[in-house]
């Protein structure tokens, strides 16, 4: 402990409010003028503000943050969310502060993981009542989960753990073994989202690690491994930042999201649906992005042909993450084997997109034929009530899915007769 | 007497009035909040930030990251321990109740000059929104520059844990002699 801390240590402990009158009476000084960038509305703006958009839509754009307390049960506005006809959306689980990425266990466990909170959930239902317990907690950002044998894989930044048998041990998990930290540990993009192949492979994508950069050659990727870590190699580049991937139940072939880079315009680029067709193959980032769009500073001498195309476009700046292919049997048979995928909602653009469920409706050569809304309503007045992250397909054929924003998880199902009314 | 005499004095003070019990109302906790952080929004005590002006949700955010040891400062990991939810929103709104500061006098002209070229550079004004802070983008402007050059440099090196790494990314390009002259410029701007 430096003399500084220890210092403020003792005065933070035995501070009492008759100390609190002298200081403030030490801190007052002569107003300062206050300084020229305040500037008025008549004058130009100051150098650093060129560029800035002035409408008041984006008075602030940044990073969209979750609240770090989950919303209350009954002020989540469910009622605001809309699903086709024939469909009903209800809230499933409240309370799992930033829920993020989602797993089902063999005995019907939902495992909930989380990028800004440090906790890693498991839901439960017990007698008919739904719990949610908070499993893991103090973890470097556990956004990435997956799940097979009874063990439970959780993704923190830069390392990959097995939990096994953690549905018979959801009160008291045990130890975890380590299956890889041969990871890098950067922050930006660094948080993951895993899955176990039909290869029995456990994939893992690394982030490239700024908003549009040239990567190092051990990032903008996504690498696969044997479930002991053992094995890693890449099987994608030129991936900026996938946060969901899934794949073709029928072909096996391995379909990921990915976010375009920020900043160049409102409406460029647009973030992309991919399909990997070959071990090793290269979707452009940062040279090309959308499959058409060379990039402003990385993209001279290059052509967007050198790349692998998106199969489908996702909007600009809409974050695209989790996506699953449907296998369920409740929802109409022209959802068999289509794509869900979350939209999380743009925040580099002023007006406010995604926030959303998408359905992408697959041909048989694997290409996409259309892209549909599923569920939406969580823009409300070009702010978000709620942030859709990940889905999950229940063993019912019902849809879970997560919203970080409202620390909740909705399920959607169809037919009436299905459906528990709230 | 300078900077260094204030927390002296705070802290005589303080050991003097140690046998008083122990804080138990809410305005008694804020109160030993304020005694380092300023009454008034000002924080007068080196690397201490002053709070006037800042986003309630930013304050929250920041509560939280102390009370989970996401974000490690040992006072206000201690201060938070054991506070619930509902505490640490309470507090939050009543901290961004406090005026702003006034930016400090006495802006060296040439750093200036140059801190502008980097905040344009890298859109600082974007985010925090003309340094006045909005919602989880904390208020910049007229913050101590000893505690801004303090925050810069941590999150440089990696050893201050953000709720959304942002500042990471933007650090990477930057190099201490900007962060010199980063925190110089923050300290001298006002905001609306």
């Amino acid at each position: 402990m430096t003399m500084g801390t220890l210092v403020l240590r003792l005065l933070l402990a035995c501070t009492t409010a008759a100390s609190v009158g002298v200081l403030s009476a030490a801190a007052q000084q002569p107003a300062a003028p206050a300084a020229a960038p305040a500037a008025g509305a008549s004058q130009p703006p100051p150098s650093w503000a060129v560029g800035r958009p002035e409408i008041e839509a984006a008075q602030k754009l940044a990073p969209v943050a979750p609240p770090p307390i989950p919303i209350a049960a009954d002020k989540i506005q469910v009622d605001k969310l809309k699903v086709p006809q024939g469909f009903t959306v209800e809230l499933w689980a409240s309370g799992l502060n930033n829920a993020r990425s989602m797993r089902l266990g063999d005995k019907g466990t939902v495992f909930v993981g989380t990028r800004l909170v440090g906790n890693v959930y498991a839901v439960v239902e017990k007698n008919g009542k739904r719990e949610v317990k908070t499993i893991l907690t103090g973890l470097h950002r556990p956004n990435g989960l997956a799940f097979k044998d009874g063990a439970l894989y959780v993704a923190e930044l830069s390392k990959i753990w097995k939990y096994e048998n953690i549905e018979d041990n959801l009160d008291n998990p045990p130890q975890p073994k380590l299956v890889s930290d041969q990871f890098p540990t950067d922050e930006p993009h660094g948080w993951k989202f895993i899955g176990i192949g039909p290869d029995n492979k456990l994939y893992v994508p690394v982030g490239n690690p700024c908003n549009n950069c040239l990567p190092p050659d051990t990032h903008a990727q996504i690498r696969r491994m044997n479930l002991d870590g053992s094995g890693m190699e890449v099987i994608a580049r030129g991936v900026r930042n996938t946060v969901g991937f899934d794949w073709h139940p029928v072909t096996k072939e391995l379909y990921f999201t990915d976010n375009g880079r920020d900043w160049v315009s409102e409406d460029l680029p647009a973030d992309e649906l991919n399909r990997l067709t070959k071990v090793g193959q290269h979707f452009g980032t940062p040279f090309c992005y959308q499959g058409d769009f060379l990039d402003p500073e990385f993209g001279w001498g290059r052509s967007c042909d050198e790349f692998v195309k998106p199969v489908a476009l996702l909007g600009p700046h809409t974050a695209a993450l989790g996506m699953r292919f449907y296998t369920g049997t409740m929802f109409p048979r022209q959802y068999r084997n289509a794509i869900f995928i979350a939209r999380h909602g743009a925040w580099n653009r002023t007006k406010k997109i995604g926030g959303d469920v998408v359905v992408a409706q697959l041909n048989r050569d694997g290409t996409v034929s259309k892209i549909e809304p599923f569920l939406t309503g969580f823009i409300q007045n070009n702010s978000y009530i709620g942030r859709p992250v990940d889905v999950l397909v229940m063993k019912d054929g019902s849809l879970l899915v997560s919203d970080d924003y409202a620390g909740a998880i909705y399920r959607i199902s169809y037919g009436a007769s299905r459906v528990s009314r709230r | 007497m300078g900077r260094l005499g204030i927390p002296i004095l705070a802290l005589a003070l303080a050991l003097a009035g140690a046998g008083a019990s122990f804080a138990q109302t809410f305005e008694e906790r804020l109160s030993q909040c304020l005694a380092c952080h300023g009454e008034r929004g000002q924080s007068e005590i080196p690397e201490v930030p002053s709070l006037g002006g800042q986003p309630a949700m930013y304050v929250l955010i920041e509560l939280f990251m102390f009370r989970q040891n996401l974000r490690t400062a040992p006072p206000m990991n201690d201060m938070t321990a054991g506070l619930s939810d509902a505490d640490l929103q309470k507090f939050a709104d009543a901290i961004a109740k406090l005026p702003p500061p006034q930016p400090a006098e006495g802006a060296d002209p040439a750093r200036m000059a140059r801190a502008q070229a980097l905040v344009q550079q890298h859109r600082c004004a974007f985010c925090h929104n003309n340094f006045a802070g909005a919602d989880n983008v904390p208020r910049l402007a007229a913050q101590r520059e000893d505690y801004l050059l303090k925050a810069l440099r941590e999150y440089k090196a990696g050893t201050r844990r953000e709720y959304q790494p942002v500042m990471a990314e933007v650090m990477a390009a930057l190099k201490d002699e900007d962060l010199v002259d980063l925190a110089h410029f923050l300290a001298h701007v006002g905001a609306p």
